[in-house]
C-alpha cells in the first residue's frame, strides 16, 4: 500500500458515482467511456480473428463449418471496422485532446457528444444481439443481391446496428468541426494548430460527408428486405452494382477515417521524440486536406472486376495513384523531421516508427492493387487482406496504441512501465509482420480469401501466419496488464513528464474538469522547440 | 422579469461564440442531410436512365393536383417561419407565436394531404411490398419508381414531422419569452432546418410528379 497522498482535484475526482460518469458532459470522461467500450469490441473482434487463424492453421476445414466461418469473418469485419477502428482515435484521443490542444474548456456541444456515445452503445447492442442470435454471413460489405435476397442470417439487425453507429460517427465529426471553428483560444489561429487537430478536422469532414451515404444505403437494404422489392434487385431491372458504388463511396473514405487520425498521432509522437519542429508543417496540413478530399474520388478501385465501365476503372486507377502523393509527402516529412535528430526511443516512438514502416508497406502494396491489370490477378486473394491489414492494424492500431501510451500519463496521471511497454511495442511489430507478411505471399500465389479450407501447398504460409497471430494477441493483452497495474501502482505523472510542447502538457495530469485554470494564450506555432 | 437574458452554456466564453457554434452546427448538419437525401436522388437518376419509359408511365400515377397543393403549403410555411423570426428580431412575441403555430399547422396539413395521396395509391394498388398489382409490360420496372418514391417521401415526411415538433417547442419557448432580438439562435437554426425540409421537397416534386409526364 502506498501512503495516502494529497490528490489535487481533477476530472477523475469530480464525482465518483456511476451516474456522474453515465450522465457526464465532460469531453475527457466521454473519451474514457469510449475507450472502455471500444476496447471491449476490440477484444470481441479479436476473438473472431483468433478463431479464423485457428481454422486456417490447417488446410482442412476442421474447426468450424464453412457457414460458421462466413459468420466469423463477417463479425470480425463489422466489429473491427465500425465498432473499433472508426471511433478508435477520434472518439478517445480526439475527444480527450482536441479541446485541450486548442485551449478550450470542452467541445462545442457536450450533450451531443454524450449522445454520440449512447448511439455507439445502442448500435453495439444490436450487433452483439445479432451475434447471440446466430450471426450474419454477408461479409462486412453487405453486397447485394446476396444481402437483400438470399442471406437467411440476421442481416436486418446488423444493418440497423451499423446505421445507428453511423450517426454516432456523424455527430462526433460535426462536433469536432464546430469546435475547431469556434472554440480556439486567443492566438490559436489555424496555422498554429497541432497536426493532430488538423487530422481531426480532416477526418471529421470525411465522417460528416461520407457516413450519411452509408446510412441511406443501409436503409435501402433494410427496405428491400422488408418490402421484398428494391432498386438493387436485378430481377426487377434494378442495379446491384449501384449498391457497390454507394457502399464504397462511404467505405473508401472510411479507410481515411481510420488512417488520417493515425497520421495525426504519429506527427505528435515523432516531433516529441526528437524535440523538433515538424518538417514542412504547411505541407503536412495540405496533405491531410488533400487526402480527405481525394479520398472521396477513388472508390471505384474496389470495383475493377465488378463489371464497371473500363473508362471508369482507368479514371479511378489514376486517382488512386494520385492519392498516394500526399501520403508519400507525409512519410518524407516524418523522415526529414527525424533526420540527424537526437531521437529518444520511448515506447510511443517505437509504435510511431512501426506505423511509418507498416503504413509504407501497406501503401505501396495499395499501388499494386490500384493498377487495373495487376488487380485482376490479386483481387479477392490474401494479398488484399494483407494490404488492408497493413494499413488498418499495422497503421491505425499501432498509432492508436502509441497515442494511448504517449498520453496515458495525461489521461490517468500515472506512469506505466516503460520496459514492458517497449517490449509490447516490439512484440507487436514482430507479431504483426509474422501474421500478415506471409499473407502477401499466399495471395500473390493465388490463395483466395474467405474460405475456411485451402490446398495444402499454402500450408506453411498459413502456419506462419497463425503463429504470428499468437504473438500479436499477446502484445495486445500485455498493455491491458501494465496499464491496469499503473492505475494503482504507477508513479504519479508531472504536468509534462516527457518534457514536450503542447497546450495539453501545460495543465496538470490528470487535468481539472475545465482543463485550464486560466484560458491559455497562444503566441507561437506548434512544436516550438528551442533547438531546431 | 428578465427571463429572456441570454444564457451562455459553460463551455463558451460569450453569447456570440455560442451563436456562431450553434449556427455552424446546424449548417454542418444540413450538409449531412444533403448527402443523406443525395443517395436517393442519385438512385433515382440511375434508375430513370435505365428505364425511362417505365419511370415516365409510373410518374403519371402520382397526383399532380395534390402534389401541387403540398408544394404550395410547404412554400407558404417557409414564408411564415421567416416572418416569425423577423417579428422576434423586431422585439415582437405574440405575432411570432401565431406564425410559428401556423408554420407547424401547415406542416401538419402537408402530412395530411400526403396521407391522402398514400391512401389513393393504396386504392390504386401501387404501393410496392404492401399492395401492388402488376399491369402491363413495364410493371416490374415501374415498381422501382414506386419503391424510390415511397422511400424518399417517407424519409421526407419523417423530417417534416420532426420539424413540426421542433416548431411547436419553439412556439412555446417564444411564448415564455426565451428569445429577444439579440438572442434567438435556437429559433434561427430551427428555421434553417425547416427550409431544408422545404428544399428537399422542391427537388422531389418535379422529379417524381412532373418529369416525363406529358
Amino acid at each position: 500500500m502506498q501512503p495516502a497522498e494529497h490528490v489535487p482535484p481533477s476530472y477523475l475526482t469530480d464525482g465518483n458515482t456511476l451516474r456522474s460518469w453515465l450522465a457526464t458532459h465532460d469531453h475527457k470522461r466521454i473519451a474514457i467511456l469510449y475507450a472502455v467500450s471500444i476496447t471491449f469490441f476490440f477484444f470481441l473482434g479479436g476473438i473472431a480473428a483468433a478463431l479464423m487463424r485457428l481454422e486456417l492453421a490447417t488446410p482442412a476445414g476442421d474447426v468450424m463449418s464453412a457457414e460458421t466461418y462466413n459468420k466469423t469473418f463477417t463479425f470480425h469485419g463489422v466489429v473491427m471496422v465500425w465498432f473499433f477502428l472508426i471511433p478508435s482515435i477520434p472518439a478517445t484521443l480526439g475527444n480527450f485532446l482536441l479541446p485541450m490542444m486548442i485551449g478550450a474548456r470542452d467541445v462545442a456541444f457536450p450533450r451531443l457528444n454524450l449522445f454520440s456515445w449512447y448511439l455507439y452503445v445502442t448500435g453495439g447492442v444490436f450487433t452483439v444481439a445479432c451475434l447471440l442470435l446466430g450471426g450474419v454471413d454477408t461479409g462486412w460489405t453487405f453486397y447485394t443481391p446476396f444481402s437483400t435476397m438470399f442471406s437467411n442470417s440476421h442481416v436486418m439487425l446488423t444493418v440497423v446496428g451499423v446505421f445507428v453507429v453511423g450517426f454516432s460517427s456523424i455527430l462526433t465529426g460535426l462536433n469536432f468541426i464546430v469546435t475547431i471553428h469556434t472554440m480556439r483560444t486567443t492566438g490559436m489561429n489555424w496555422f498554429r494548430m497541432p497536426l493532430f487537430v488538423w487530422s481531426m478536422y480532416g477526418v471529421s469532414l470525411v465522417m460528416m460527408l461520407a457516413t450519411p451515404v452509408l446510412a441511406m444505403t443501409l436503409a435501402l437494404i433494410a427496405a428491400e428486405r422488408l418490402l421484398g422489392i428494391g432498386i438493387f434487385d436485378p430481377a426487377l431491372g434494378g442495379d446491384p452494382l449501384l449498391f457497390q458504388h454507394f457502399f464504397w463511396f462511404y467505405s473508401h473514405p472510411a479507410v481515411y477515417i481510420m488512417v488520417l487520425p493515425a497520421m495525426g498521432v504519429v506527427s505528435e509522437l515523432i516531433t516529441a521524440s526528437v524535440r523538433r519542429k515538424i518538417f514542412g508543417y504547411h505541407f503536412m496540413v495540405y496533405s491531410i486536406i488533400g487526402i480527405a478530399v481525394i479520398g472521396f474520388l477513388v472508390w471505384g478501385h474496389h470495383m475493377f472486376v465488378a463489371g464497371q465501365s473500363m473508362y471508369a476503372s482507368i479514371v479511378f486507377s489514376i486517382l488512386s495513384f494520385i492519392i498516394a502523393v500526399p501520403s508519400a509527402i507525409k512519410v518524407f516529412n516524418w523522415t526529414a523531421t527525424l533526420y540527424k535528430g537526437d531521437i529518444a526511443f520511448g515506447a510511443p516512438m517505437i509504435y510511431a516508427l512501426g506505423f511509418v514502416g507498416l503504413f509504407m508497406l501497406g501503401g505501396l502494396t495499395g499501388l499494386f492493387l490500384a493498377a487495373t491489370a495487376l488487380d485482376v490477378n490479386l483481387t479477392d486473394t490474401y494479398f488484399v487482406v494483407a494490404h488492408f491489414h497493413y494499413i488498418m492494424v499495422g497503421g491505425a492500431v499501432m498509432a492508436y496504441l502509441g497515442g494511448i501510451h504517449f498520453w496515458w500519463p495525461k489521461i490517468t496521471g500515472r506512469m506505466y512501465s516503460e520496459a514492458w511497454a517497449r517490449f509490447a511495442a516490439i512484440l507487436m511489430f514482430l507479431g504483426f509482420n509474422l501474421t500478415f507478411f506471409p499473407q502477401f505471399l499466399a495471395g500473390a500465389e493465388g490463395m483466395p480469401r474467405r474460405y475456411h479450407s485451402y490446398p495444402s501447398e499454402y500450408g506453411l504460409l498459413n502456419v506462419l501466419s497463425s503463429a504470428g497471430s499468437v504473438l500479436l494477441a499477446a502484445s495486445y493483452l500485455l498493455p491491458i496488464g501494465y496499464f491496469l497495474w499503473s492505475l494503482r501502482f504507477g508513479e504519479r505523472a508531472s504536468n509534462d513528464p516527457w518534457g514536450v510542447e503542447g497546450l495539453e502538457w501545460t495543465t496538470p495530469s490528470p487535468p481539472p474538469t475545465h482543463n485550464f485554470d486560466v484560458p491559455p494564450v497562444v503566441t507561437d506555432g506548434p512544436y516550438a522547440y528551442k533547438h531546431p | 422579469m428578465n427571463a429572456s437574458a441570454p444564457r451562455t452554456a459553460e463551455q463558451f466564453d460569450d453569447a456570440a461564440q455560442q451563436r456562431d457554434a450553434a449556427t455552424l452546427g446546424m449548417w454542418a448538419f444540413l450538409a449531412t442531410e444533403v448527402l443523406f437525401f443525395g443517395v436517393l436522388f442519385a438512385a433515382y437518376t440511375v434508375c430513370r436512365v435505365l428505364w425511362p419509359d417505365a419511370f415516365a408511365s409510373a410518374s403519371r400515377h402520382t397526383d399532380l393536383t395534390l402534389g401541387g397543393i403540398e408544394t404550395g403549403v410547404l412554400l407558404t410555411s417557409s414564408f411564415t417561419v421567416a416572418l416569425a423570426i423577423r417579428d422576434v428580431q423586431l422585439g415582437g412575441r405574440r405575432l411570432a407565436v401565431f406564425l410559428l403555430c401556423s408554420t407547424a399547422a401547415l406542416g401538419v396539413a402537408f402530412l395530411v394531404i400526403h396521407g391522402l395521396e398514400y391512401y389513393d395509391d393504396y386504392k390504386a394498388a401501387v404501393i410496392p411490398g404492401i399492395r401492388y398489382e402488376e399491369v402491363g409490360g413495364l410493371a416490374s420496372q415501374q415498381r422501382l419508381f414506386f419503391f424510390l418514391y415511397y422511400v424518399t417521401t417517407a424519409f421526407h415526411g419523417l423530417h417534416v414531422a420532426i420539424g413540426v415538433a421542433l416548431l411547436l417547442v419553439m412556439a412555446v419557448r417564444t411564448r415564455q419569452g426565451d428569445f429577444c432580438p439579440e438572442s434567438h439562435t435556437s429559433l434561427e437554426v430551427t428555421a434553417l432546418y425547416w427550409h431544408l425540409v422545404d428544399i428537399v421537397w422542391i427537388f422531389v416534386f418535379p422529379l417524381y410528379y412532373q418529369v416525363g409526364r406529358a
